[in-house]
């Protein structure tokens, strides 16, 4: 096993964009690289069902739950989506417990490109980040060009990051050189903003797909990689969270450039929150249980979190509509 | 970047999520289950078991003499001639299937009992010992009303009284391997648990009255090794079954030898678990680990010699150190606790001074920075690396959280050195070439060989040893056979 994955980011960012990059990628997924480990499925689930039984109790719940909304990415990614819509999200993401002041603020909300000025409006002088689709979301089903001009002008728009798809066409069938230009194209694009590429797991079909699409996206410059867009049947799961987490960590052992994890799509309550932060602190170490490396992107998830924190404060729980919805 | 750059990571300490034990009601003694009943016992001496965790005592146990050896096997005797050798299979199945049940019914006392006596994680107790061992009951119950049809031309009958004296590693479950497949054709038993983990097999009696199990189907004798050698001494056993070392089977086996007495042995071993480069290695370090750190590594079968294929050797040992700097050892009741206590003082002072032979003979020892309780048996998780065939940490059985590491080159060396052992219990092949899986299986010499897994334990998979671990095999249809004389049928 080569023991030297490619001399990161230097070697990358030099032929980014640049076509050379299918080499990097060809050789990558071919012999027996990091990108072409396998994945053993039933060791991984029930791997991840023991970390599922991690008992959290009292104050590492309390502090769990705290590291769960600033981690998380509050996202409305709708056709119906409009100004309001995402005022009423700023305001929540700025404030989730009005009630409650000791409650952080969320790490970033998550829109469509047209709606980032809306956002960035709204939290300019705030610590939360706007982050913005883009590349033709969800499908990526769009020629380059258009894509990367999109990631350009959401950026241009005020972008603090950005979330693409993974080309999952070129993907699935067998085009890993293209992957890798459009990965490394679109990191060209967004800038000084932080690219976050969705592989979509859930259409992938296996999770040695997984953890080769994981490797590549990293290898071809995301700073975060992404479980879901949220669009298809089918969403995040503990072991692709741990599937990823594991790509991450090789990853980072022969790179030595850390990669972020987003988990989203079906994560809507607490419970769920602290399984995928035990799964990142058992597999990742504590150093990625922080906003810089770990993200829940979700839309309904957050209203269980502060429902429990409320409950393990007080010792009770309280009606739903003592909580925002936005 | 801001604030997000400022946030620091933090560690996501568990806080402690003890099991509570008052679900336990233990009296300050026990005397022996005989008869359907638990009666004082003849002897009276007794011991003490301890609560390996805290070094507390748990109860005073009766310790068995000839005198009440024989009053057992005497109440097994009546028991089999009276009612249980007669009885139509679909009854016998029902006493068992009610086993079973109640077994699941009171989980949580089993599970907590076990830890508390044994000093294994509850979250092993709970999720794989009282589980498998209320499997065992239900397998077997099924097994009760088809006996005719499990030997084709043969016409299985019961054998008679069982003598069964079972290990400390897996308390409960090992009586329960016992226990069903004898029960379910037809004989009756004489079980002696360990000495330092009587507590649940004693529970079990109390759930066979619970059952309204005919008396003196069971019966339970407490005691180490005298009462041991009592029960497999005596004249009117037709059958004796242990599960322990492989000096007291040599021992059980000479005393044995010429008496007719059917005798099945499950004993000690030291399987290889061997890595292949292309294997899944994130999910064979997982394995690996479970192989041999599991139960504290009290376990026959575990995987304490670990062959990796030297292209990954380095790769996959800096993974496995990894991983078990991640393990939490300590309270056997808190729910997160990965690593338990070492089941006695005795077998933590074998483990050490097996240690340190490792360390003398030039091995090098590597071992998780993990905090100890102050209290309590308690051994770090152990790694060997650069381990040679020859050093007695590859040789012998620790029965301990252990593990040696040794290199292969070729799958034909892989082999060789798998087999180059006196045991032959179990094995393990990780790799994601069927055709080598295969090609593996039928060189291994062993009883059990798992692909890319680890202690998978199933009633209907058969279990038993290779050369000196054991003859006789626990579970599945060759489990049955023990327990049956298989007469041809007259044509």
């Amino acid at each position: 096993m080569p023991s030297t994955l490619v001399d990161e980011p230097a070697a990358i960012a030099a032929e980014r964009g640049s076509g050379v990059g299918r080499r990097w990628s060809a050789w990558l997924v071919g012999g027996p690289s990091v990108t072409g480990a396998p994945v053993d499925a039933v060791g991984l689930e029930a791997r991840a069902a023991a970390l599922a039984s991690r008992s959290i109790k009292k104050a590492s719940k309390l502090a769990a739950l705290d590291l769960a909304v600033r981690c998380m990415d509050l996202t409305t990614l709708e056709g119906a989506d409009t100004p309001g819509k995402v005022r009423g999200l700023c305001a929540k993401a700025l404030r989730p417990d009005p009630a409650d002041p000791a409650i952080p603020a969320a790490a970033a909300v998550c829109v469509y490109p047209l709606l980032v000025p809306v956002a960035v409006e709204w939290l300019r002088a705030s610590p939360v980040r706007v982050a913005s689709v883009a590349g033709a979301f969800p499908a990526g089903q769009s020629p380059i060009e258009v894509r990367v001009d999109e990631i350009g002008r959401a950026v241009a728009a005020g972008a603090d990051e950005v979330d693409i798809v993974l080309n999952r066409g070129a993907f699935l069938s067998g085009r890993y050189g293209e992957v890798f230009d459009d990965i490394a194209a679109s990191k060209v694009a967004s800038g000084a903003a932080h690219l976050k590429v969705i592989i979509e797991t859930a259409e992938l079909g296996s999770y040695d797909a997984v953890r080769k699409a994981s490797t590549l996206a990293m290898v071809a410059g995301a700073d975060f990689i992404k479980t879901s867009t949220g669009k298809v049947a089918g969403s995040a799961t503990l072991p692709v969270a741990l599937c990823m987490a594991e790509a991450i960590r090789d990853f980072v052992d022969q790179s030595g450039r850390p990669v972020g994890l987003k988990v989203a799509g079906g994560v809507r309550t607490a419970k769920q929150a602290w399984q995928y932060l035990v799964v990142v602190a058992e597999t990742l170490g504590p150093d990625w249980l922080t906003p810089a490396r770990f993200r829940l992107g979700a839309s309904s998830l957050l209203n269980d979190v502060l429902m429990q924190i409320r409950s393990q404060r007080t010792g009770r729980y309280q009606r739903p509509d003592h909580f925002s919805v936005d | 970047m801001g604030e997000l750059e400022r946030t620091r990571g933090f560690g996501l300490d568990y806080a402690p999520a003890p099991e509570s034990a008052a679900v336990v009601s233990l009296a300050p003694s026990y005397g022996l289950f005989v008869g359907g009943e638990f009666v004082d016992p003849l002897s009276d001496a007794a011991f003490t078991t301890v609560n390996p965790a805290t070094e507390e005592p748990l109860a005073e146990v009766a310790a068995a003499g000839a005198a009440d050896v024989d009053r057992a096997v005497r109440a097994a005797r009546a028991a089999f001639t009276g009612a249980w050798r007669d009885m139509p299979g679909p009854e016998r199945a029902k006493y068992l299937y009610r086993i079973a049940r109640l077994i699941q019914e009171r989980s949580r006392e089993f599970a907590v009992l076990e830890t508390l006596d044994g000093g294994k994680p509850i979250k092993e107790s709970r999720d794989v010992d009282v589980p498998l061992a209320a499997a065992h009951f239900f397998h077997h119950a099924g097994w009760a009303d088809k006996l005719g049809y499990a030997f084709p031309g043969r016409r299985p009958a019961p054998l008679g009284v069982a003598g069964q004296v079972i290990p400390w590693n897996f308390p409960l479950l090992m009586a329960a391997w016992k226990l069903a497949p004898a029960l379910a054709c037809g004989n009756t038993v004489v079980l002696k648990p360990a000495e330092t983990t009587p507590l649940t097999a004693l529970l079990l009696g109390e759930v066979l009255q619970q059952a309204e199990l005919p008396p003196g189907v069971v019966n339970i004798v407490t005691g180490a090794g005298a009462t041991g050698a009592a029960v497999v001494g005596h004249g009117d056993v037709d059958k004796i079954a242990f599960t322990g070392s492989t000096a007291v089977g040599k021992g059980i086996q000479a005393a044995l030898a010429g008496t007719g007495t059917r005798l099945t042995l499950e004993l000690g071993g030291k399987a290889a678990n061997i890595v292949f480069d292309d294997a899944a290695l994130d999910q064979a370090v997982e394995g690996v680990v479970n192989g041999i750190y599991f139960n504290q590594g009290h376990v026959c079968c575990a995987g304490s010699r670990l062959l990796v294929q030297e292209t990954v050797a380095e790769l996959f040992v800096d993974k496995l150190k990894r991983r078990i700097a991640t393990l939490r050892v300590g309270d056997p009741l808190d729910k997160n606790t990965d690593v338990g206590a070492i089941n006695s003082a005795a077998q933590l002072e074998r483990i050490a001074a097996l240690v340190q032979a490792g360390v003398d003979e030039g091995a090098e020892l590597y071992q998780p920075p993990c905090e100890l309780p102050d209290r309590g048996y308690f051994f770090r998780p152990t790694v060997f690396t650069g381990v040679a065939q020859s050093h007695r940490v590859a040789r012998e059985e620790i029965f301990g959280p252990v593990l040696s590491v040794l290199t292969f080159r070729t799958a034909e060396e892989a082999v060789a050195k798998a087999n180059n052992t006196r045991y032959g219990l179990s094995a393990g092949v990780w790799t994601e070439k069927g055709s080598r899986i295969l090609w593996m299986v039928e060189r291994l010499r062993a009883g059990v060989v798992w692909a890319n897994t680890f202690n998978r334990f199933d009633p209907a998979s058969p279990f038993g040893g290779y050369k000196e671990s054991g003859f006789g095999r626990e579970g599945g249809l060759h489990g049955l056979a023990a327990y049956c004389s298989l007469e041809p049928v007259p044509v």
